[in-house]
């Protein structure tokens, strides 16, 4: 299959499956018992037709030659250019996109209210969150980045949970204040360097074409989407509401996907782009990570909400991104794209966790579960396994992406690394209790004592996400050697520059 | 010498194709009407839109590559006419086609409609053509006083008639500044003729800097831009919603276009005046439009205010002051006007036991009593607000691109912030029509409606993102060939 333009036809299969969907609407009005599960399978379908796909483009891709490759370049008029093309770390965040859409649309099975538009969205979603991390003109990242919001709005406000309305909205307004910063900032970088291609800004930028004072603007505005999409404290608030209110799917996207576009954002433009920029602020990305990691844990202790309580221990995780990354050692970033990966599958699998249990009870209060290995055993070892990956137990994924970004921290400021370990700790004390208060103890309420535990849907869940955390736990080096390249030349400029 | 005379006229008069067939449809139709009556409504408004749609075929037929003057020089038949021409006609086609469905729908229908719209469509051919100050105020004229007709045209309705009285009486105090205006500008420069206008102005001058700030107040007005935006939201509540959707439409464009080509003509040696009033002007814009719109109730209301917030972008591009300025001001208003006619659509099918409705709160549940409406408007909405990778964004990207090119980008700031803003009432309606609980289900729309608004959509979703470099090309051309 080379010589196909295997990105785009990945990037568009989703929407494609959606506008089939939408035919399939048309046609049959959705009046037939049957329409909604055609539809969900029309969906899985297309997700592992994609996976397939990604899997076919990733044996096209060469792991240890830096740069973009399969690139596809057309122009598209306006001076703006259709320009696709995927570096080691965008090939592993569309690998852990694709690897997790399947199984969000297995966990949507239960949905029941409007299946055909919820199924378009997700996978209009799957199209848009691809080709953020495959875009290399700007523009068309820009149009990926923030195209997004239009399916998360809907699915939050429309699926969500009882708060839902204010959570979508608090997402999209607040999403959308720092990147439409970003869009001015962006477009003052195109008229500056006469294109809108990545990797050419870069080089001009890696030329001395942005002045430091320049910078420290354009590296604000980045900041100011960035640090939304991560999110950084303090404006990590809208992630709490968010994810509590979304449907369970809505919030392994959240997690293991629309995150990362944070991290990948700052690695990709924040890093090389703006070089001076990036060392001369990194002691206040420093402060800002160390306090969202002791304080989003902290907060996470006192939660009532499960959800909510995973969503805060991915506030303080992502603390360890960021830290990893303005460090800008190559442990460090390399930890930090590990990080990503790792919370990706470990969060994604907890949401899922508590979603099997939220199916049952409709309800996410740790009050109302308790002693649950009683009557769902293999439920509770999985949940075990994934709260140990979320402390960072050794042998789990969790494990290497925290040790990373630390050991890459420690030589540039030991304090920095001090604090960010003690929420190593504090992650322990509140992932165990929640373990230790819904799986633990007597069976309690009533109405657990006819709980079932994992059917087969959930079983075929489970299994790839146990499988890739204790993977990327024993065996590390797959992913780490494969970044491995893309790391070194992100970091290739920025190191000349710091030192300067 | 007559027949050279003569032979002059005629050649000019080809140039004006597009105006003789719509100026000749209406006297045509103001006579069919006098004999038939108002059963003459149907086929006039068939015969209105096959015209206006000729009309924009001559008019992009006739694109010179140089500027050709022709009357002696008080028309410019030019690329960027040509351009404003034919999109002007093509969306008072679409809004004549949604208003004959829904006066039909009430039984409503009069033939002075297309009769009027026909005029308006003469008139604003004639702005975005206008060499010199006095074919202006005609144009501008001619517009306006059909545009008061159509505003209190549904004569027995105390609030069309407040309406119309209202447009009536601060569109002739706007005419007034206008002429005051242009009166001090003839003044000083010596002469009405753009070009003769342009020398004077390249020496500078108190006398006409004045005169200048009068005729923007007056096109401002025009253009709803803040704050001379007072009479907006009472006319587009108060007017048939079809008419309203019409006044959302092309005559914006043809203010923007007339707006440009004066900045741009005469104006262009005064350039570093004129731009901080059109910065203020657009900021203004923006953030009226933004804010006030937060508390609007009724949904023709807040078009008026999302339109105003509409004009802070395009005047955010003329204010660059550069070609591509121009072009994106274009382009924007391109991309505006399938939209907002596509809103408008969808806003006149909000029909209940035989009344219209129209405040937000109807559109409650709208996505699961009509699914495929409440899917067309929340595109067409989510494009409004800029969000890719609908075309509105796209629109919102060139006027981003010309302000900061042009060095202003502290106003592109302002805009972006704006933007957020006016997109929690974009979201409000969508989450409106998603999340509330259903009210009754709407009557069923008619075909031209329904037609209408599938089609702005699809404009604004596929069509317009594919084909975005083709209105680039058409109004980059549209831009540098007109001016020096």
């Amino acid at each position: 299959m080379s010589g196909w333009p295997i990105l785009s036809l990945m990037t568009f299969l989703p929407a494609a499956g959606a506008l089939l969907i939408l035919a399939a609407r048309w046609s049959s009005s959705g009046q037939h018992a049957g329409h909604d599960t055609g539809v969900k399978w029309i969906a899985f379908i297309v997700t592992l037709a994609t996976l397939a796909l990604n899997l076919v483009a990733l044996s096209q891709f060469d792991a240890h030659q830096p740069g973009f490759q399969l690139v596809e370049r057309v122009p598209w008029g306006a001076g703006l250019e259709y320009h696709m093309g995927v570096d080691q770390m965008s090939m592993a965040l569309l690998l852990l996109t694709n690897f997790l859409m399947p199984l969000c649309i297995l966990a949507s099975w239960s949905i029941e209210k409007q299946v055909s538009a919820y199924m378009m969205l997700f996978l209009a979603l799957q199209t848009l969150m691809q080709g953020v991390f495959a875009a290399m003109d700007i523009v068309l990242f820009y149009v990926f980045f923030e195209g997004g919001l239009i399916p998360m709005f809907i699915l939050i406000g429309v699926w969500g949970g009882k708060n839902r309305v204010y959570a979508a909205f608090k997402f999209f307004l607040y999403t959308l204040i720092g990147s439409v910063l970003m869009l001015v900032a962006l477009i003052l970088m195109a008229i500056m360097a006469k294109t809108t291609s990545i990797p050419e800004i870069t080089a001009f930028a890696q030329q001395g074409g942005f002045s430091k004072n320049l910078q420290i603007w354009l590296w604000l505005a980045f900041f100011s989407s960035f640090a939304v999409k991560m999110p950084m404290w303090p404006v990590h608030t809208w992630l709490p509401d968010a994810h509590v209110e979304a449907p369970t799917a809505g919030s392994v996207i959240l997690a293991g996907v629309l995150l990362k576009m944070g991290g990948y954002g700052f690695l990709r433009f924040s890093l090389p782009m703006f070089p001076d920029a990036s060392a001369y602020f990194t002691p206040l990305v420093f402060v800002m990570s160390v306090i969202a990691i002791i304080y989003a844990s902290l907060v996470a202790f006192r939660q009532t909400d499960i959800k909510k309580l995973i969503a805060y221990s991915s506030v303080a995780h992502m603390g360890f991104v960021t830290m990893g990354i303005f460090a800008g050692t190559e442990q460090g970033v390399q930890g930090a794209i590990f990080q990503m990966l790792s919370h990706g599958v470990i969060a994604s699998a907890l949401f899922l966790v508590v979603g099997v249990i939220y199916d049952r009870m409709h309800t996410r209060e740790i009050a109302a579960y308790g002693g649950l290995v009683h009557r769902m055993p293999v439920y509770a070892a999985i949940f075990l396994l994934f709260t140990m990956g979320n402390v960072g137990l050794p042998g789990t994924s969790g494990f290497i992406g925290e040790i990373l970004t630390m050991t890459g921290t420690f030589p540039v400021n030991a304090w920095v690394t001090a604090g960010a370990a003690t929420g190593v700790i504090l992650s322990a004390v509140y992932a165990l209790t929640l373990y230790r208060k819904v799986a633990f103890g007597k069976l309690e309420n009533p109405a657990l004592a006819s709980i079932a535990d994992l059917n087969a849907r959930e079983w075929v869940i489970f299994v790839p996400l146990v499988v890739a955390t204790l993977v990327l736990g024993f065996a590390p080096m797959i992913a780490l050697d494969f970044t491995k390249a893309s790391t070194q030349a992100i970091l290739a400029g920025y190191d000349v520059f710091a030192a300067r | 010498m007559e027949a050279e005379l003569l032979a002059r006229l005629t050649a000019d008069l080809a140039w004006i194709r597009p105006e003789l067939l719509l100026a000749g449809f209406a006297l045509l139709g103001t006579l069919v009407g006098a004999w038939m009556g108002d059963r003459a409504s149907g086929l006039l408004s068939g015969l209105c839109a096959i015209a206006l749609v000729v009309a924009a075929y001559f008019a992009w037929q006739v694109r010179p590559a140089e500027p050709h003057t022709v009357f002696n020089g008080a028309l410019s038949i030019d690329g960027f006419s040509a351009y404003a021409k034919t999109v002007i006609a093509l969306a008072a086609a679409a809004t004549l086609l949604l208003g004959a469905d829904h006066f039909a729908r009430r039984n409503e229908r009069r033939f002075e409609f297309p009769v009027l719209i026909a005029l308006s469509a003469v008139g604003m051919f004639v702005m975005v053509s206008a060499n010199d100050l006095i074919t202006l105020y005609v144009g501008l004229e001619l517009q306006s006083l059909a545009a008061y007709v159509l505003a209190a045209f549904r004569r027995d309705d105390a609030r069309s008639s407040e309406a119309g009285l209202k447009y009536f009486v601060l569109g002739a105090l706007a005419s007034g500044l206008l002429l005051y205006g242009s009166s001090l500008i003839y003044g000083f420069a010596g002469s009405v003729r753009f070009d003769e206008i342009a020398t004077a102005a390249g020496q500078g001058g108190v006398g006409l800097i004045f005169g200048l700030v009068f005729l923007v107040c007056g096109l401002a007005f025009k253009m709803s831009a803040a704050p001379f935006h007072m009479w907006t939201p009472d006319v587009y509540e108060g007017a048939p919603t079809p008419v309203t959707a019409f006044f959302a439409a092309a005559p914006k464009l043809a203010a923007v276009a007339l707006l440009a080509r004066v900045l741009y003509g005469p104006f262009a040696g005064l350039e570093a005046q004129w731009q901080q009033v059109i910065i203020a002007l657009s900021g203004i814009s923006l953030l009226v439009g933004a804010f006030i719109a937060l508390a609007q109730t009724n949904i023709k209301r807040l078009m008026a205010y999302s339109s105003i917030h509409n004009m802070g972008f395009a005047l955010m591009a003329l204010a660059a002051g550069t070609e591509k300025g121009m072009s994106a001001a274009l382009i924007y208003m391109t991309i505006y006007l399938p939209t907002t006619i596509g809103a408008f659509a969808g806003i006149l099918a909000m029909r209940r036991d035989g009344k219209d409705v129209e405040t937000i709160d109807d559109l409650a549940g709208l996505a699961s009593r009509k699914p495929w409406l409440a899917m067309l408007l929340t595109v067409l909405f989510f494009s409004v607000a800029g969000i890719p990778p609908l075309a509105g964004f796209f629109g919102k990207l060139v006027t981003f691109q010309a302000a900061v090119d042009g060095g202003l980008w502290p106003l592109a700031v302002v805009a972006a912030l704006a933007t957020v803003i006016s997109a929690a009432y974009y979201l409000n309606i969508i989450k409106v029509m998603w999340v509330n609980a259903p009210a009754p289900a709407f009557q069923s729309s008619g075909p031209t409606i329904a037609v209408t608004a599938g089609l702005a959509t699809l404009l604004v979703f596929p069509v317009l993102v594919v084909g975005f470099g083709w209105i680039e090309q058409a109004a980059l051309f549209a831009a540098s060939s007109s001016f020096p």
